[in-house]
């Protein structure tokens, strides 16, 4: 569905990339480029199938994004936050390096954490949430180790310097 | 076992004092990844059961002071060991740590004229620097080093068995790395010391006084959130005439219990110990960490 809507909005306005989707709040422009996403997407579709497609991964998407915004201990870093958007991007982020046929379309991971004031013990919470909904979904436990060793090397960018 | 719960006891102490208002910037409780920190090593320092890792003990991140306590038991063919200690780190920078070590020979006390039940006993404090990386994140892997003192309570026992002193000190470094891609945790240490037997029979012997080189190294593989299983090797050096001494071989299996207790099994092979060779038996330790 993102690629549809991106391929839509970019016939309609070629010299604006989509920054933000309808519903989603307003974003300052940027540069779309896939190494924004900050990993190199598995080859093959080993992982895509682990993670049972598209589907499994926008109900790991969603269901960790929830529980960050109802988390006690990292909740407050969301609060404010545009939780359309970042289901989205997320979910671009996470279907493109499992190479489950996505483009990313969001920030680099540097710009996209700015200012949120991220800390190490925020960042491992996090990563129990995205285990915790990896696990609801019966992913098995070593193709969520191999993903999540795609995600560890952004933490230089995802803390607050 | 008294002084493994007033060991415990320490620790929930110390757990439960609020560092909070000491230090200008703020501190915060808990953050690291399950099994990440580590089990308490025999000689206090966090790590793997037989060797160190160049991670720094309890569950705080560069913004709090984490402690932890354990209790290890290895009941051998014919010898019993316990030990427990307790370690406290500080801002996943610098750990120092403290255990108490216990040696039953049991029967073979009497075949060494010691007596049935004789107990050899050490005491070792424990300092750990990570220089840099992380054992999770970051291009670099963990990289720590250490010096562990230690004070043997029988000296005039292991300077007749040729031990030249009753006391050391093992300088040593760590490389630990969790390897997510493959699930695959592999620490390495080379350990500088003249300790028998860990130190329990004294340092430096007739066969070779000096300070020798030695390697430990632990591979464990991830198996869930809570679980990983693996094994351990460390080489030992073989100061002592009298009673040869072997490198030291294990399999394990730890368990996150909760966010605060792991419980390890192991099965360990410590060769020839005090004149008795085939030492294997059953490692058993509980740590807590906050």
């Amino acid at each position: 569905m993102s690629i549809l809507f991106a391929f839509l909005l970019l016939q309609a306005a070629p010299d604006a990339p989509p920054y933000a989707l309808p519903g989603e709040a307003k974003v300052d422009p940027y540069g779309v480029d896939p190494r924004n996403a900050g990993a190199t997407p598995f080859p093959g579709d080993g992982m895509a199938k682990a993670f049972h497609g598209r589907d499994g991964i926008r109900r790991v998407v969603d269901s960790m994004v929830k529980a960050a915004y109802a988390d006690p201990v990292i909740g407050e870093i969301f609060t404010g936050h545009d939780e359309v958007r970042l289901k989205r991007t997320l979910f671009e982020q996470f279907c493109f390096i499992l190479n489950a046929g996505c483009a990313y379309s969001g920030r680099d991971m540097a710009a996209a954490h700015k200012d949120l004031g991220v800390r190490p013990a925020d960042m491992n919470r996090l990563v129990e949430l995205l285990q915790r909904a990896m696990t609801a979904e019966t992913i098995d436990f070593q193709a969520q180790n191999r993903f999540l060793s795609k995600l560890a090397p952004m933490r230089h960018d995802v803390l607050q310097k | 076992m008294a002084f493994l719960r007033s060991t415990l006891l320490a620790a929930a102490a110390l757990a439960s004092l609020s560092p909070q208002a000491a230090f200008a910037k703020p501190l915060r409780y808990g953050g690291k990844l399950l099994l990440t920190n580590g089990i308490g090593s025999l000689e206090g320092s966090s790590g793997g059961g037989l060797t160190p890792w160049a991670v720094i003990a309890g569950n705080e991140t560069q913004e709090g002071i984490g402690v932890s306590a354990h209790g290890t038991i290895v009941e051998l063919k014919d010898y019993d060991y316990r030990s427990a200690g307790i370690a406290v780190g500080w801002r996943d920078r610098i750990e120092l740590s403290y255990a108490h070590q216990a040696f039953d020979t049991n029967r073979i006390g009497l075949a060494l004229g010691l007596g049935r039940d004789y107990t050899f006993s050490q005491d070792v404090i424990g300092a750990k620097l990570r220089l840099a990386g992380d054992i999770v994140y970051d291009s670099l892997p963990a990289i720590a080093v250490g010096a562990q003192y230690k004070k043997n309570n029988n000296s005039a026992v292991v300077r007749a068995l040729g031990a030249k002193h009753d006391a050391g000190v093992d300088v040593y470094a760590s490389v630990s790395r969790l390897f997510l891609s493959r699930s695959i945790l592999l620490s390495a240490t080379a350990r500088l010391t003249k300790a028998n037997q860990l130190g329990l029979l004294g340092f430096g012997g007739d066969r070779r006084e000096d300070y020798s080189l030695q390697f430990e190294g632990s591979a464990a593989w991830q198996l869930s959130r809570r679980l990983a299983i693996g094994g351990e090797f460390r080489s030992k050096p073989d100061n002592l005439g009298i009673a040869r001494e072997d490198d030291w071989v294990d399999a394990f299996a730890a368990y996150a219990i909760n966010r605060h207790v792991t419980a390890t099994l192991a099965y360990a092979d410590l060769g020839s110990v005090a004149t008795v060779k085939g030492q294997r038996g059953l490692l058993v330790q509980l740590q807590t960490a906050f």
